[in-house]
């Protein structure tokens, strides 16, 4: 929950100050259209710009909330299972060493991580979801994101539930090494043993989807949902640029881009999306269920 | 005589008075001879040195020397019959991505195999090792081709990663590689992985999700390169040899967290001075890896496999 927006929605701008002071999370300028949004016209309509239809980027927690139905209440699933700096990454140079960037990242919450995993209910049916965040570094996939990850998949297999997951992200976590990359195996063969439970994978891709996250579970959804615009690809449009020293075509790898290529079945606007996973949910049924 | 890499750049007095002896009218005198033998000595015993106390930016430039052994020379070497298939029977064949059936011993098996080219034709051809969706959806054939007839699939890693081009995202290479990994989990045949040079991130990994990952001594595998985990860090892809150090990327600091199975030795001086020898060590730690698979009935096989892949994570559990 933002504080500032909740508890102080009654702020208004004053007439005569310029844009620099006014507070954050009160008015904010769109990043697509450049259009002052008031912070609570932007929270109902799910942080999306109503000038534009810009979808900006949004936490977990907030995710989950815009797609679980709000009773009963969602139980969070793997919290317990946090970072540790295992490698002693330093990054020599006066740079912040991966403890410090860890904590910087979780602010005042240590349960703050890379991926939110929960249980709850979706138009009335159980589902659980691993929600990526991208204001957690990046959203990258280490040890954290892929064990919540396989819990909230083995979770949904033992439960009988539909499994859905969201990615935002920039790929695996280089500071965990190797062990970050082999989560890309971890996580897609987690979502192997509930495919042979017959249960849904629904994969939704947020804006950004790439590297390591988009090279493991999040383009082998059973059905893969995008968020309208959203870049989507193995490597960063600026790794491409500097590869192949070429224009990139226009749209390159936003949402639109793939589903005309045949990467994703269907761009969802992020208002209707909680309605689309309902009908989603009600024709991939498990068998039985 | 071998390119000397810019840390061996001490060996080459040495290595010039070894090749104007060589090729001296009295190469064949006693003391001669006699004094090569000498110098040879020398030589071997700075290799030693060097190679015994490399840093991991210097493991790096081994892993990637021009001269070191490459996936179709393993290949040719170590299986008999070996018939080469091709393509992803949708759009192309992707040469940076070998793939077959061979023998190895008298053992059938399917082969894929990740090659950077030797000349610059043949590097072109392949594109540097670099494999777009067409070669992980040959390697997922292979996988297929495997688990249909009960054969060992043996895959050879060396890649400086998937290819970050524009008709690679056009075709879905996030997809490809996400794919391979999924079948490489459901795949009802032992999958065994050497890295024999460089393991560049997810490229690697997709021919790397098997049951046995052996790796040489002097080979690499890493999230991501030490230049681009640098030019992140610093925006300095010069600081390479910084980031190395940091990404654990030998094969001895991945066998210390079990992320890999077994180092296998190289000839001194590395690889590339001794391909033969190089060759022999990986034949032999497949066929022992292989023989040890293969003991384990089918559902075991799988269960172990699931197990591994599910265990690896190092995390703190508050409360546990």
């Amino acid at each position: 929950m933002n504080w500032f927006t909740d508890i102080l929605p009654g702020i208004k701008k004053k007439k005569g100050k310029s844009a620099a002071t006014v507070p954050d999370g009160v008015w904010s300028k769109c990043p697509g259209c450049n259009t002052a949004i008031y912070s609570v016209e932007l929270r109902k309509n799910c942080y999306v710009c109503a000038n534009c239809d810009h979808h900006q980027r949004i936490g977990a927690e907030e995710r989950a909330r815009l797609v679980f139905d709000a009773e009963p209440a969602l139980s969070p699933l793997g919290m317990e299972v946090r970072p540790v700096d295992f490698m002693n990454f330093r990054d020599g140079g006066g740079g912040k060493s991966y403890a410090e960037k860890l904590r910087e990242a979780q602010k005042d919450d240590a349960r703050r991580e890379a991926v939110f995993a929960c249980r709850g209910t979706i138009g009335g049916r159980a589902a659980v979801a691993a929600i990526f965040d991208f204001s957690f570094m990046g959203g990258s996939m280490g040890s954290v994101a892929g064990e919540r990850f396989t819990r909230a998949v083995e979770d949904a297999a033992e439960s009988g539930a539909p499994f859905i997951s969201f990615a935002s992200s920039g790929g695996a976590r280089m500071q965990e090494g190797v062990v970050s990359l082999v989560q890309m195996a971890k996580t897609t063969a987690a979502l192997a043993r509930l495919s042979a439970r017959r249960l849904p994978h629904i994969s939704v891709l947020t804006d950004p989807t790439t590297g390591g996250v988009a090279a493991s579970f999040a383009m082998i959804g059973d059905v893969v949902v995008a968020e309208p615009k959203a870049l989507i690809g193995f490597a960063g449009p600026r790794v491409i640029q500097e590869t192949v020293r070429e224009r990139l075509p226009e749209g390159f790898q936003r949402s639109e881009f793939l589903r005309e290529r045949g990467g994703v079945d269907l761009i969802a606007d992020r208002r209707e999306l909680r309605e689309v996973l309902i009908s989603l949910l009600s024709l991939l049924r498990p068998p039985g269920g | 005589m071998v390119q000397l890499l810019e840390f061996e750049r001490g060996l080459e007095p040495l290595e010039a008075e070894i090749k104007t002896l060589s090729l001296s009218e009295d190469a064949g005198a006693d003391e001669i001879v006699k004094q090569m033998r000498a110098l040879r000595k020398k030589r071997d015993a700075m290799l030693g040195r060097l190679y015994g106390n490399l840093t991991d930016w210097q493991t790096c430039q081994v892993a990637r020397h021009p001269a070191r052994p490459q996936a179709l020379d393993y290949i040719r070497a170590l299986f008999t019959d070996f018939t080469e298939l091709r393509g992803d029977r949708a759009y192309g064949d992707d040469a940076a991505v070998v793939a077959g059936l061979g023998k190895l011993g008298d053992k059938p098996a399917v082969i894929l195999g990740q090659q950077k080219g030797r000349d610059t034709a043949e590097k072109i051809r392949r594109n540097f090792g670099m494999p777009g969706p067409e070669g992980y959806r040959k390697a997922m054939r292979m996988m297929d081709l495997a688990d249909k007839f009960s054969l060992p699939l043996i895959a050879f890693v060396d890649t400086p990663g998937a290819y970050p081009g524009i008709g690679a995202e056009e075709r879905g290479q996030a997809g490809a590689i996400g794919q391979c990994l999924y079948r490489a989990a459901t795949m009802r045949a032992p999958g065994l992985t050497v890295v024999v040079g460089e393991g560049g991130s997810g490229g690697a990994l997709a021919l790397a999700a098997g049951d046995y990952i052996g790796m040489l001594r002097h080979a690499v595998y890493s999230v991501i390169s030490p230049e681009g985990c640098a030019s992140i860090l610093w925006k300095e892809a010069a600081r390479a040899a910084d980031a190395a150090e940091m990404l654990g990327l030998t094969a001895a600091k991945l066998k210390k967290r079990l992320l890999i199975d077994e180092v296998i030795a190289e000839p001194p001086g590395g690889a590339h001075r001794d391909s033969a020898a190089a060759i022999a060590a990986v034949g032999a730690a497949l066929e022992k890896a292989l023989a040890q698979l293969e003991r384990l009935e089918t559902g075991l096989l799988l269960e172990k496999r699931a197990r591994r892949w599910r265990e690896y994570g190092e995390y703190s559990e508050k409360g546990k």
